[in-house]
């Protein structure tokens, strides 16, 4: 019998979340904060809105680029938090979550050999996304020095002549990191110098801390003509089983990524659509709330940090924290497993979301405080043995 | 103390009075000692009135019986009401006591060891009272929620152990 498997895909690496995931099931009583998706439950409206649609029997397909209704509340919604306008008839389209939009925009764009730079630590979708519309990805490392934010400098030394465009992803996962407007202004003289097409992927865009708002790379000056900006409901409106997102984009782009959408997911589904309404014009106020939650976790986590004496830069937005542990001389992997053996609490390996983020661990606030701090006396007692063995050691010699 | 600050600070304790004022810095931004600082200025304006726990009494105790009583009285005076409403709040069988307004004047929460306990509460303590007119007596069946906290949801955590 022939080989049927496509060899591009047999060479893709699986998700080192995943394998990370095997292990963690294995330990039913281990206290995970591996989560990548909000602890709160979809708000109550939001889930009461699809049993209407349902009682309705509003179950059909809908328009291919969604229903004309939450397409327009969606660029409302847009215009009212970035202040970026968009058509709602053609600029703007609903996906199966924001993974269906990142994979879109890339197939929509990609030549064979276009190179994409990625700013690494990342999701660990964009770049088997890029891989799997014939395009390569560039890496870029950013810099803990630098709060993990993109620097012009560094983004000027990736760029090559093949190179067709620029994939940010703030706030990010998996370090929390944000991008001001500052930053994201000295970004702009660059992309339009080198002409460069923009993916943007700001699904966590309502979660950032500290009182400033979000600020999208969209609302500069010259930018908007040349992005792709992706959003969805998961994070702000605890929706991840929804699977429901979207993308604006100018129209000659928008018609090709709903051609594909057509042709392969047909449209999004219809239920979600009409709950989602609810959430982009009444949702606020349950975001506000989580937003607040998260924020008290997060400053809970990072005195803990600091009273471990562990090194970590503050997060500013989604809901992630990503402590440095290079002082045990372990890789995040083998620091991550240790961690779970011995104290039964779960963390990813940073290493999971691109080779810079070795020495790096993800772990995720999106639990109760009562929870995390369980896990954290946990992890507390964990580095204290830690450190305890290496300087035993130390004196041994 | 700042009014913000404060706010704050009620809401998180009102959740969950178990966190230490280390915890509770954390949160807001300050040092502990400005915690301890302002819980005991709460408690001493009586903002702050107590810490209880909230116990589900039903999986303890199922004879135990909650009930409601809505009371109609006649109050003497300019100053009827709080007279009578001091009097039937001495009752350590009376949980809880509001002056209500619509068709009848107070409400009357009770819990006790059985029903015929309410029972006799009720007729030989409150509508014996010169200024009740009436009363109606009801019984809790299900206690679903309490204090914003559901009894009945599961509390497992039902998302996948890791996701990206």
């Amino acid at each position: 019998m022939r080989d049927f498997l496509a060899k591009k895909i047999v060479d893709m690496p699986p998700s080192g979340i995943r394998k990370f995931f095997d292990v963690v099931t294995e330990m039913p009583d281990a206290i995970s904060l591996g989560v990548g998706e909000p602890d709160f439950d979809t708000p109550w409206p939001i889930r009461e809105e699809a049993i209407k649609a349902i009682k309705a029997g509003k179950t059909f397909y809908t328009a291919n680029a969604g229903l004309a209704e939450l397409r327009r509340a969606i660029c409302d919604y847009t215009a009212r938090k970035i202040g970026v306008s968009y058509d709602p008839t053609e600029e703007c389209f609903v996906s199966v979550g924001g993974s269906e939009a990142i994979d879109l925009a890339f197939r929509a764009t990609m030549e064979p050999g276009d190179e994409v730079i990625l700013p690494q630590p990342c999701f660990v979708s964009y770049e088997p996304c890029v891989r799997m519309a014939g395009g390569i990805p560039v890496t870029i490392d950013l810099k803990e020095e630098n709060d993990f934010r993109l620097q012009p400098e560094e983004l000027e030394a990736a760029i090559t002549p093949k190179t067709k465009a620029l994939f940010i992803s703030y706030p990010n996962n998996p370090t929390g990191a944000i991008m001001e407007k500052e930053d994201l202004e000295k970004l702009v003289p660059i992309i339009l110098k080198h002409d460069l097409l923009v993916v943007t992927d700001e699904i966590y865009s309502e979660l950032t801390y500290g009182g400033k708002n979000h600020v999208s790379i969209v609302s500069m000056p010259g930018m908007q003509e040349r992005c792709i900006y992706v959003n969805g409901f998961s994070k702000a409106f605890a929706m991840t089983g929804w699977r429901l997102g979207y993308a604006m984009a100018p129209k000659a782009i928008m018609q090709q990524m709903v051609k594909i959408h057509q042709y392969c997911i047909m449209s999004s589904p219809t239920i979600s659509q009409y709950a989602a309404i609810y959430a982009m014009t009444d949702g606020d106020a349950d975001t506000q709330m989580m937003r607040h939650s998260y924020d008290q976790r997060r400053k809970y986590l990072m005195r803990r940090f600091k009273e471990m004496g562990i090194p970590c830069f503050e997060p500013k937005g989604a809901f992630y924290i990503f402590p440095n542990i290079t002082e045990f001389g372990m890789t995040s992997e083998a620091f991550a497993l240790e961690l779970l053996k011995r104290e039964k609490v779960a963390v990813v390996p940073g290493s999971a979301f691109g080779a810079c983020g070795e020495g790096f661990l993800r772990i995720s606030y999106a639990y109760s405080l009562e929870d995390l701090r369980v896990a954290f006396d946990r992890i507390e007692t964990f580095v204290q043995a830690l450190r305890a063995e290496k300087s035993g050691a130390g004196t041994e010699k | 103390m700042n009014k913000e600050f404060q706010m704050k600070l009620l809401s998180l304790i009102e959740r969950d009075s178990k966190l230490s004022p280390e915890e509770l810095a954390a949160m807001l931004n300050c040092d502990a000692a400005a915690v301890r600082h302002a819980i005991a200025e709460l408690e001493n304006e009586q903002v702050i009135c107590g810490y209880h726990t909230l116990i589900n009494w039903d999986k303890v105790d199922p004879d135990s019986v909650t009930a409601m009583v809505e009371l109609r009285v006649t109050p003497q005076g300019g100053d009827g009401y709080a007279k009578i409403a001091e009097v039937i709040y001495q009752y350590p069988e009376v949980e809880s006591l509001y002056l209500m307004s619509g068709a009848y004047d107070f409400l009357v929460m009770l819990r006790e060891k059985n029903l015929k306990a309410i029972s006799m509460f009720v007729s030989e303590k409150l509508a014996a009272l010169e200024d009740v007119q009436s009363t109606t007596t009801y019984f809790t069946l299900i206690k679903y929620k309490e204090q914003g906290f559901p009894y009945v949801m599961p509390k497992k955590d039902r998302r996948m152990v890791v996701t990206p």
